[in-house]
């Protein structure tokens, strides 16, 4: 037969036994809708952890510093990579990580503990700079007010905790003044007074404090990237540039000088690369430990995260399939019976000249057509489900003072997964009527009455 | 002997079947010669076999022994997707119960043979319609065998089994299910059409006296065995 003329046939013996039919094709989007709540549960739980990893700005990030440097951070080092020698973190090798492929940005850490007064009370607190790329990051998506309006403003975003502590009502902050007291390095005239004015003479530098005024301008929930550098959470941000040109003495300024840095120019002491995406993070610091440098990311710990996920998320399918695998065993019976109903009509088919392939096809695409509507239906109501749930959680959340969160997430390769899935289980299931269809004998079917 | 006036040729048939243990000779050693354009009539008591024969010649069922030939077709060597073509393009049936699907209109009824067939389906409706003509049904096209009485029903199916212009028709009891009028008209009708058409008919019946009227010649059968053909009008063995 054409398969025009077998899904006619098909649809008029399914549109003959409508409840029957309907019932179990019912069946089959319930296990269908339950499969797809469940894995867009998982799918929407891992979207979200890792939209708030990549918020954070720890994953596409590479944290360069010194070979000789890095010792200290808690994490043995494993020194392979040593046929490469030690390289000084300096501007030339800033400039040659820039040129990396792939990569956004190269930007040293700046941050250091100062004292900050507002309303005449002094607080303590770690400043830090942000790079400007951080402001498409995703980390500021939440916060309150808005991100600096150019990267050498003197405006400042504060830490949600840290405003807490400056005023009882943080929202009323936004717009007000705040004065950052820092030790500014200076240069001692040692050597030669015309030396490069950012180069640092290895004789030293003296320390003079410093005012500068800054305009608040946000509240953030958590710094970006926070814990990296090792010296603690900021609890106040400024633009990169900024918290660059004020000098300020670090924490490490007077380990350099007591190592002797002779090199007459800016080195740094880590740097932060940025990378387009996660994926590009392993190769970025495979190069980077090529330059002589020591590099960190943690890549790592987002690769167990994902083995995690997918665990999760095939617990969560297995669950799901259990209602499908219950649906199916209705597809077996309905048809089942079909036969045993439509026994005489199966004879009266050969006798007029089908062949066992016929009659076997057209059992087979009754199952292939409650298994597609089945998943249609099925992911339609999986959708609704999970939107019931998200719904759900977010009226709880809301009552805990949280912000809401996009619980389930049903991406278009699950919708055509779960349709594929279903007509495939379905016509799993309908080969074994289907071969019994076909098998009758058409003398005994006839006689049958 | 098969020559080319033979429709329908039968060497030495058996068939057998087991049931509960016990074999059941339904066909036994049967030869039977039938011509082209022949309308024979296969009579004999309940169980004698004849229904199993022409489930036999009909492609429905394979003999346990000996050879059908069948429009120069050796129904032996067909595979069962060339026996499913035969039976839908060489052989045409109807049945007692006439066997229309219930929930098809006519129309639909009439068209299954040709959907199986894989005609074109411009090309349907024509045929349908004329299958119709034949047996003077035409105005009632869409609607389903239930509204219609027993005699209409037969008519319908004589059409589904003409639509694909078989060689050979085989009828199990026809009349079976009709009074002896409509009965009579049904067996009229077949008899113009095989005129018509110049078809091979084999009827299955009980009826002596409607088989002595229409039908060409009386293949009598008994256990499984052919216990006399003779021409009809003819009294034959009983």
């Amino acid at each position: 037969m054409k398969p025009r003329d077998l899904a006619d046939l098909a649809f008029r013996n399914l549109r003959e036994a409508i409840l029957r039919n309907a019932l179990t094709t019912l069946g089959v989007a319930v296990g269908v809708a339950s499969l797809v709540a469940m894995l867009s549960l998982g799918v929407g739980l891992q979207e979200l952890a890792s939209k708030r990893l990549s918020q954070s700005g720890l994953f596409d990030t590479i944290f360069v510093a010194p070979k000789n440097n890095f010792r200290g951070m808690g994490r043995p080092q494993r020194e392979v990579q040593s046929d490469t020698p030690p390289r000084t973190l300096d501007e030339d090798a800033r400039k040659e990580m820039e040129k990396l492929p792939n990569v956004i940005e190269v930007y040293p850490q700046v941050r250091f503990f100062t004292e900050v007064r507002f309303n005449n009370k002094p607080f303590a607190t770690v400043v830090a700079g942000m790079p400007e790329s951080s402001r498409n990051s995703g980390s500021f998506d939440g916060m309150q007010g808005n991100f600096f309006s150019s990267p050498t403003a003197n405006e400042a975003i504060l830490q949600i905790e840290f405003a807490k502590d400056l005023s009882e009502k943080p929202a009323s902050l936004l717009g007000q003044d705040l004065a950052l007291r820092y030790a500014e390095r200076q240069a001692l005239p040692a050597n030669d007074d015309s030396s490069t004015p950012s180069g640092e003479p290895s004789g030293g530098f003296s320390v003079v404090p410093k005012e500068l005024r800054l305009k608040i301008v946000g509240i953030v929930e958590t710094e970006p990237a926070a814990g990296y550098g090792g010296y603690g959470n900021a609890r106040l941000l400024m633009p990169l540039s900024t918290a660059s040109t004020l000098r300020a003495a670090q924490v490490n300024d007077l380990r350099d000088i007591v190592r002797d840095n002779t090199a007459n120019k800016t080195t740094y002491p880590s740097l932060s690369v940025r990378a387009k995406s996660p994926s590009q993070v392993e190769e970025l610091e495979t190069s980077i430990k090529a330059m002589g440098f020591a590099a960190f990311s943690l890549l790592d710990a987002s690769k167990s995260l994902r083995t995690f996920f997918s665990v999760f998320d095939l617990l969560l399918g297995i669950f799901g399939s259990l209602a499908l695998a219950v649906a199916t065993l209705g597809i077996v019976n309905t048809l089942v019976m079909a036969i045993l109903e439509r026994r005489r009509e199966i004879g009266v088919l050969k006798a007029l000249g089908a062949a066992d392939s016929d009659v076997q096809q057209l059992f087979f695409v009754e199952a292939g057509v409650m298994g597609l509507f089945g998943g249609l239906f099925g992911v339609l109501f999986g959708w609704l489900l999970g939107r019931a749930i998200t719904f759900g959680t977010n009226v709880y959340l809301k009552r805990q003072n949280l912000n809401p969160i996009e619980l389930s997430s049903v991406p278009w390769w699950l919708v055509i997964v779960a349709i594929v899935f279903a007509i495939l289980v379905s016509l799993a299931a309908g080969l074994y009527p289907a071969s019994r269809a076909a098998k009758l004998n058409p003398v005994d079917a006839l006689r049958y009455e | 002997m098969p020559n080319a006036e033979t429709a329908i040729q039968l060497d030495r048939v058996s068939r057998q079947y087991s049931m509960g243990g016990a074999t059941i000779q339904a066909v036994n050693d049967l030869s039977l010669s039938i011509a082209r354009n022949e309308f024979l009539a296969l009579l004999g008591s309940s169980g004698s076999g004849k229904s199993t024969l022409l489930n036999l010649i009909a492609g429905l069922d394979r003999p346990t022994s000996g050879s059908i030939m069948a429009q120069g077709q050796n129904l032996a060597e067909l595979t069962s997707i060339e026996l499913a073509r035969y039976r839908c393009n060489t052989i045409g049936m109807i049945f007692q119960s006439f066997n229309l699907l219930p929930r098809m209109t006519l129309e639909e009824n009439i068209e299954l043979p040709l959907r199986l067939a894989e005609v074109d389906r411009g090309e349907r409706p024509g045929r349908v319609r004329e299958a119709l003509e034949r047996v003077r049904l035409t105005h009632r096209l869409g609607h389903r065998p239930t509204e219609l009485s027993g005699g209409e029903q037969q008519r319908v199916a004589i059409a589904r089994a003409l639509v694909n212009r078989p060689k050979i028709l085989l009828a199990d009891e026809p009349t079976g299910n009709l009074d002896s009028a409509t009965g009579e008209a049904i067996l009229s009708l077949l008899r113009d059409v095989q005129r018509q058409l110049g078809m091979t008919i084999v009827m299955v019946t009980h009826e002596r006296p409607l088989a002595e009227r229409y039908a060409d010649r009386l293949a009598i059968m008994g256990d499984g065995k052919l216990l006399s053909a003779s021409e009809a009008g003819n009294e034959g063995a009983q």
